[in-house]
């Protein structure tokens, strides 16, 4: 038998179902792969090994067949609060705090019988396309070390490209999901906007946070996408809409019609990354879909209305983080200087610029012209979706405009850093699913994203089509040269 | 556009950030440099476009009005920098 890591979910659940090896085993190998690669990769930022194995072994000694997760191992962003264990979110301002509830997400996840071995790094409150702006250090892309996982979520993508664990959690709210996915080359869900609910999710951008998964196959990710979602009584943006049984079938595809926005392959975008994506549509045509070109007019505005509404609302929501009740407290002997100090030293810099480009959008004076703009700006967004979804059911476009770049690549210039997420931020202001999948390579051996992008609350169609074309493909069973 | 010093200065007190004059220098250009960026939105007419507030959800079923416990007094301060008698501490506000 191959190596215990290199199984999927669910080739871990047939396994334990028919007792060929245990849930210790299980958490052990993934705790071994850490041990023997995390020094260099660096995807976590805390472990919980003894507490995941002595889960393990509970697993074992009652096995609960019902439960899909039973024993099996997996690895939540550290913006996901679980209680006991710490949450930073990748910043020094919140350093040493515990949390004292877990998000109903990761609640779900373990009352389906998961075993949490720990939490993977980020950029700091989920800002930032490379994990670079951790406050406690770069996470490496298992691919290629000299080179970022994406981000913010890269160090679940990269846990599960690195074959630690088969699944982890990530958050969406401007890509941070389907980016590090598609630059790692594992699946990478963003669902619709209220559809898993964001109880004990540390907030960023409130009307565009998401949760989202990661997994080498689409099989995978559904299973622990159907456990999350649904309505909690604790979030009221969380909607009651039911969830559908996903049904597999190499037929999925079949007289399906994909759309292939224009504004989509840019001058810009990596040769490579339109060469692959338009090859992997080609593979869906073979697979029974019928492709029509369509046109999302507003595609150019999307990122300039995600750096006005994104960061205004991180402002607002940042402000808690006073020195107060929560995280250190620079030593000041008046209030005021307790919040400039704690706040302007312990903040990065990406965080810091950004919640100033909010504080400034929803100034006296300028609130109409940037914030009541975008908004309006983003009503014309969604329409573009609306209209398309009319013609087609699902749309189909790159990723990302590259593969991986350089540690450092883009750390003096935050409008470059900022492209980078310039395909996955329409779809995060219209609200709707997206989903990336390795569908190929460029010259140095990196992956290269498909995004496929549904109407609200259609995972379930996006989540068949990739497993339809992985089905006839196998570049999600390609392995990093660990 | 291009932000003043003072501008600057402006938004970090609003947003209660100390920085160094060497931040602000830099914020200064780099903030400069994203808000010329985001005013091609202005190229749009949207005089008849209404916004889109929150995330734009169908529907927000609210719960039933029933009081349940909440988090317990000692787990939620066992996180601060310095608390006393199940009281946040704090420096004092009026001198």
């Amino acid at each position: 038998m191959s190596n215990l890591t290199d199984l999927t979910l669910s080739e871990m659940r047939a396994g334990l179902d028919a007792r060929k090896f245990s849930s210790r085993e299980l958490v052990q190998a993934a705790l071994d792969q850490i041990a023997k690669l995390d020094s260099s990769l660096h995807a976590f930022l805390h472990l919980d090994a003894e507490s995941a194995l002595e889960q393990a072994d509970e697993a074992d000694h009652h096995r609960q067949p019902d439960k899909p997760l039973h024993g099996i191992p997996i690895a939540i962003k550290d913006v996901l609060m679980i209680e006991g264990l710490p949450c930073t979110c990748g910043s020094k301002i919140l350093e040493g705090f515990i949390a004292p509830y877990t998000a109903t997400s990761v609640k779900r996840l373990k009352e389906a019988g998961a075993v949490i071995i720990g939490k993977t790094n980020m950029d700091e409150f989920a800002m930032g396309s490379s994990t670079e702006n951790s406050a406690y250090g770069v996470t490496r892309n298992p691919w290629d070390s000299s080179r970022v996982p994406g981000g913010s979520s890269g160090g679940s993508a990269a846990a599960v490209a690195a074959h630690y664990v088969p699944v982890a959690l990530g958050t969406d709210t401007g890509g941070s999901v389907r980016q590090p996915a598609s630059l790692c080359g594992v699946t990478g869900l963003k669902t619709t906007y209220g559809r898993i609910s964001r109880y004990g999710l540390v907030a960023f951008g409130s009307s565009l946070d998401t949760v989202g998964a990661f997994g080498r196959t689409a099989e995978d990710v559904a299973t622990i996408f159907s456990i999350m979602a649904g309505r909690d009584e604790k979030d009221a943006t969380s909607i009651n809409q039911p969830v559908p049984q996903i049904k597999f079938d190499v037929d999925a595809v079949r007289g399906l019609k994909i759309g292939v926005p224009k504004e989509y392959f840019i001058t810009g975008i990596q040769p490579e990354v339109e060469e692959k994506t338009r090859a992997a549509i080609e593979m869906l045509k073979n697979l029974g879909a019928e492709i029509r070109e369509i046109s999302l007019p507003h595609t150019e505005y999307a990122l300039p209305v995600y750096y006005i509404i994104a960061p205004a609302e991180a402002s607002a929501n940042l402000a808690r983080y006073d020195g107060i009740r929560y995280g250190p407290r620079a030593d000041a002997d008046n209030l005021w200087d307790v919040y400039f100090k704690t706040r302007g030293g312990k903040f990065g810099a990406e965080v810091a610029r950004r919640i100033m480009i909010g504080t400034y959008a929803l100034s006296a004076g300028y609130y109409d012209a940037y914030y009541g703009q975008a908004q309006k700006v983003r009503t014309l967004i969604k329409r573009d979706f609306e209209s398309a979804f009319k013609d087609v059911d699902v749309i189909a476009a790159p990723t990302a405009p590259t593969t991986a770049f350089k540690i450092g690549e883009h750390v003096n210039d935050p409008l470059a850093m900022y492209l980078e997420d310039v395909f996955t931020l329409p779809a995060s202001l219209a609200g709707v699913p997206g989903i990336s999948f390795n569908v190929g390579f460029d010259k140095n051996n990196l992956p290269v994203g498909l995004q496929l992008i549904g109407s609200h609350f259609r995972e379930d169609l996006l989540l068949r089509v990739t497993h339809a074309y992985q089905q006839v493909t196998d570049w999600h069973k390609k392995q990093p040269p660990l | 556009m291009t932000l003043t010093l003072q501008e600057v200065e402006h938004i970090a007190k609003l947003a209660r950030l100390e920085l160094s004059e060497e931040q602000k220098e830099l914020y200064r250009e780099q903030l400069s440099a994203i808000l010329d960026y985001v005013a091609k939105l202005r190229e749009l007419d949207t005089k008849d476009v209404p916004p889109t507030a929150g995330g734009g959800l169908p529907q927000m079923p609210l719960r039933t009005d029933e009081a349940h416990p909440s988090l317990a007094t000692d787990a939620l301060l066992s996180n601060a920098p310095k608390a006393e008698e199940e009281q946040f501490k704090i420096p004092p506000v009026f001198e």
